[in-house]
């Protein structure tokens, strides 16, 4: 804060002395038409010098103080943000909602640097001006219209733009996520044309709208104008000296900017409430204990199909085992950092041939001080889901979350990594708990757990579940249907077909 | 400008000669009314017209920012590739970055030319030696903001690069954030969020020292030069030698030659960022399909044959098929089956030529798939997708997509969907299966059904329609499903494993 107030005065003074330059540079003319003696204008030469040099030194100086206040707030801003989000009760928000929060914070560096810095120099310098010429009543109005009317127009109507545009915002988002989605499907059918040319319709309306609106804001910014000289030619009517009327334009000049700063404010102010938000700490909510009672030792499979619910289910495990429950969830986060730091993460103080063995595990074969990429970037599919299981096993939690920890390797490749780590865990006699498609896995587990719709519809062993009509039954039949009934986990693969006699 | 419309530019440049003359305009008549008193109503009318060109300067370049964001987002959603929240993102938000480019900076270069040409042009006639010290200093600008650029290039590179990091370390940290609780390692990490943070401030502040030079300059040389130019016409003006009009219009005309290259300085960051999603938005095209179009052969006729396809798509270490031979007959009805992941969903975007074989070869009769004309083809298939996508409009819309004139009601009674068809709100699961289905069997002229079932478990009523439509439908057609539960393998007359 005492940077910013450091920054605004820099500012403030810089602009002092570019419309001081101005006065002094007018009346200087004035007066030596007025054919004095040289001695009667050498103050004001000293004085236009001095000003000019001035300005442009004061102005270096405001950037680097106003970037400063604003690069070491942002740094602390950050800290906040983090303790606060640390604090916050688990399950988090969305992925998404995380990334917009960072460039919340970036966007409100840009809203103190571009709409508060200028709006609050402007005052200042207004103030200033005032009180130097006495306060004369077209400048007060003028100062009014420019400073806050105007100003405050442009934000009321940029609000009120942005709230008419969100629908058809949204309607564009949502147009564009099922153009893209159901790509496939609209050129099967040939109806991509007329998808497309609908999207378009959408896409013009916001182009009519925005066009619409652009003819009232531009008429702020050429009220603004129409202010500045308006105010300085009232001046000069009523007789004021030129250099109070050039005074005036100069002063104005600086609330142009103003129109534009006070719309980018209407547009960053939902990042600004979004990032208040979160520094506001709020009462943990009672948590609801998970349907499913972990028995320490026991293996525990979670099946069903695909957005039932089951890694929110392994989620609300972990959460109600902090510190004893660990593994690879299905939102685990490979960070842009080396493989080492991101296996580490699990146990910083893992010596080199821990880290080796749960390597060999899980057939991890990568450079420990390679960086992995942004979210893992760098690796396969198959490799990143073999670091996140290292890193699970370097754990060597009392209870294994594993949440499809084979996906990305082929099945033959991951039945066999699976059955590893599975052995591994079995005889250090830890508790797991696994979420997969494949039920193959399962076949000697303790308790399997099939949920559908967000509800657990059926429990028991693999050999009951088999026996009894439902979804793991179906599954079980569709995985075997053709095979050997015995099928073993792990099975040998060979490509095979069949054809028609 | 490569980017920018040839007319636009055009605009632009008689937006800044009206400017150009208006600021002459102004500074002449505020001359003379200061000096003698005359032109007052001029003056008044020389503001009111500046005020009228900025109005229409703003409408024109927003409107053409609007039209240009308009027709890049068509582009993009026509053309673009990329993942799905991405091109959302950009459709949706990133293309507005471009408006502070198109209707700020641009029409504020040109501005920053032509009025400067003007002011000079003036003063040579009013005052040789004030224009002569102005178009001295002017260059310096340009001149200056090159040497320092150039000598803070690397460090601003390195800096923007450090900053992403900073930034993209703080978005990974958070991103990382459930991952890092789970391992009792989100306290740790507090320290480093700030340490990183603090150390990318000043190593921006030691940047910003230097690159804030040439801002420095800018303004040391524009306020200098009023200066150069004020106190020798005051000295003149004392001894006679220069009148006060002249006097005036010199001090008047003198910032204003410099005023716009400051505005242009100052927007140049804010549209750095619109500049490079222009770049982005501008290079996306999509790859031109293969030159050989056959007429597809009819389907009642020819059969499909799999010779030792192998499908592996891009960015995944391990192909999705491979060597797979398959032969399916005329009006044969075929089930594949096998566990999730053996490819069964990739053998159908094949024949829907969404992927292409990495190696062996499907043919239809006796040509090769990739030859034949895809529109004409895919005419042939009805296809149920998996997890079928509803489309924003009615039921009947979302049934009738692949055959306009189709017969809705019959193919919405036929799934037991006939209560739903001027419904457009969210349906339910099966429902939006049934819908599939229902377009699927919409389309008469096809010749060969492509379902793939939903691995969840289905309520009856869909259930019994997927059979019905698997049964009825297909009669005289071919047929290839993909099966997840043994009810469907009944209505088949071969089962396909794949491992």
């Amino acid at each position: 804060m005492k940077r910013l107030i450091a920054a605004v005065t820099m500012s403030t003074a810089a602009e002092l002395a570019g419309i001081g330059l101005m006065v002094t540079a007018v009346w200087l003319i004035m007066r030596a038409a007025d054919q004095p003696p040289l001695s009667a204008l050498t103050v004001a030469i000293v004085t236009v010098r001095t000003l000019a040099i001035a300005r442009g030194t004061l102005r270096y100086v405001e950037r680097l103080t106003s970037h400063d206040a604003v690069l070491r707030g942002m740094v602390e801003l950050r800290g906040r943000i983090y303790d606060s989000l640390v604090k916050r009760p688990p399950p988090l928000r969305s992925g998404d909602a995380l990334t917009r929060l960072v460039s919340d914070v970036d966007a409100l560096q840009d809203a103190i640097l571009r709409c508060l810095l200028p709006a609050a120099t402007a005052t200042l310098v207004g103030v200033i001006a005032l009180a130097a010429t006495g306060f004369p009543l077209p400048l007060i109005t003028g100062l009014i219209l420019a400073v806050l009317l105007i100003p405050l127009s442009a934000y009321a109507l940029a609000a009120e733009h942005l709230r008419t545009l969100a629908p058809l915002r949204a309607d564009l988002a949502d147009r564009t996520v099922t153009l893209r989605e159901g790509a496939a499907e609209l050129t099967a059918f040939g109806a991509m044309e007329h998808q497309l040319t609908r999207t378009a319709s959408v896409i013009d309306d916001l182009a009519a709208r925005e066009k619409r609106a652009s003819i009232v804001t531009a008429a702020l910014t050429a009220l603004a104008v129409a202010t500045q000289f308006g105010t300085a030619l009232t001046l000069l009517i009523q007789g004021s000296p030129a250099h109070i009327v050039l005074g005036a334009v100069a002063t104005l000049e600086l609330t142009i900017p103003l129109t534009a700063a006070a719309q980018r404010w209407a547009e960053i102010r939902g990042s600004l409430s979004r990032v208040e938000e979160v520094l506001t700490p709020r009462p943990e909510p009672a948590r609801t204990p998970p349907p499913l009672h972990i028995e320490p030792g026991k293996r525990i499979g979670i099946v069903g199909p695909s957005g039932a619910g089951k890694s929110t289910l392994l989620r609300s495990i972990a959460a109600a085992h902090p510190g004893a429950a660990k593994g690879a969830l299905a939102d685990a986060h490979v960070f842009h950092r080396t493989a080492r730091v991101n296996v580490q993460l699990a146990d910083p103080d893992a010596t080199e041939e821990q880290l080796d063995h749960v390597a060999r595990l899980v057939d991890l074969d990568v450079d420990w001080d390679a960086v992995v990429g942004e979210q893992g970037d760098e690796l396969s599919g198959g490799q990143r889901q073999r670091l996140l299981l290292a890193r699970a096993l370097l754990a060597n939690p009392d209870i294994l979350l594993l949440d499809e920890p084979v996906e990305g390797l082929t099945i033959h490749h991951g039945d066999e990594v699976l059955s590893r780590v599975l052995g591994h865990v079995r005889t250090h006699a830890k508790t797991v708990v696994l979420v997969t498609h494949r039920l193959a896995p399962l076949q000697d587990f303790d308790e399997i757990v099939v949920i559908e719709d967000g509800r657990i519809t059926q429990r028991g062993t693999h050999a009951e579940l088999t026996t009894t009509p439902g979804y793991y039954q179906d599954r079980w039949s569709t995985e075997h249907l053709g095979t050997d009934a015995a099928g073993r986990f792990p099975r040998p693969h060979t490509p095979q077909m069949s054809h028609p006699t | 400008m490569r980017h920018v419309d040839r007319r636009y530019v055009v605009t632009l440049t008689l937006l800044a000669t009206a400017t150009a003359i208006l600021v002459l305009a102004q500074a002449e008549l505020l001359a003379s009314v200061l000096s003698t008193g005359a032109g007052l109503v001029l003056l008044i009318a020389t503001i009111a017209a500046r005020a009228l060109l900025v109005w229409a300067g703003r409408v024109v370049t927003q409107r053409e920012a609007a039209s240009v964001k308009a027709d890049l987002r068509k582009h993009l959603l026509r053309n673009s590739s990329g993942p799905t929240g991405e091109l959302t993102t950009l459709v949706v938000k990133g293309l507005d970055a471009i408006e502070p480019y198109l209707a700020g900076y641009l029409p504020q270069l040109v501005v920053s030319v032509a009025v400067p040409l003007a002011v000079l042009a003036r003063l040579s006639f009013a005052d040789w030696g004030s224009a002569l010290t102005i178009a001295l200093t002017l260059p310096l600008i340009p001149v200056f903001a090159a040497l320092v650029g150039m000598h803070t290039r690397d460090r601003t590179r390195r800096q923007w690069s450090a900053m992403a990091a900073v930034g993209g370390h703080f978005l990974d940290v958070v991103q990382g954030l459930s991952t890092l609780r789970l391992f009792g390692r989100a306290e740790a990490q507090a320290r480093t969020v700030r340490a990183m943070a603090a150390a990318h401030a000043d190593e921006t502040i030691r940047t910003l020292r230097v690159a804030f030079l040439s801002a420095l300059v800018l303004e040391l040389v524009a306020t200098l030069s009023v200066a150069l130019v004020a106190v020798p016409v005051g000295l003149r003006l004392l001894h006679g030698g220069v009148t006060l009009q002249v006097a005036l219009l010199v001090l008047l005309l003198a910032p204003e030659a410099y005023l716009p290259l400051r505005a242009a300085g100052a927007q140049f960051h804010a549209s750095a960022e619109g500049l490079a999603v222009l770049e982005q938005a501008m290079k996306t095209t999509r790859p031109k399909p293969l030159a050989i179009q056959r007429r597809s052969p009819d389907l009642r006729r020819s059969s499909i044959t799999f010779d030792h396809v192998e499908i592996h798509y891009p960015n995944r270490a391990e192909p999705a098929l491979t060597d797979f031979n398959l032969q399916v007959a005329p009006g044969e009805r075929v089930a594949l089956i096998g566990p999730s992941g053996a490819g069964k969903s990739s053998l159908l975007a094949a024949l829907l030529g969404e992927v292409h074989p990495s190696s062996g070869r499907i043919l239809i009769a006796d040509t090769d798939l990739r030859e034949l004309d895809r529109t004409e083809w895919l005419r042939q298939l009805a296809w149920v997708p998996q997890r079928p996508t509803l489309f924003p409009g009615t039921v009947a819309e979302n049934i009738a997509l692949g055959a306009p004139e189709a017969n809705v009601q019959a193919a919405a009674q036929a799934v037991g969907l006939n209560d739903l068809v001027d419904t457009d709100h969210p349906l339910s699961s099966g429902e939006r299966q049934r819908v599939a289905v229902a377009r699927a069997i919409a389309r008469d002229s096809a010749r060969m059904l492509l379902l793939d079932e939903p691995t969840s478990r289905l309520d009856n009523r869909t259930e019994e329609t997927v059979l019905r439509a698997t049964r009825e439908w297909t009669r005289g057609r071919t047929a290839l499903v993909v099966a997840h539960r043994p009810a469907l393998l009944t209505e088949v007359d071969r089962v396909v494993e794949l491992r």
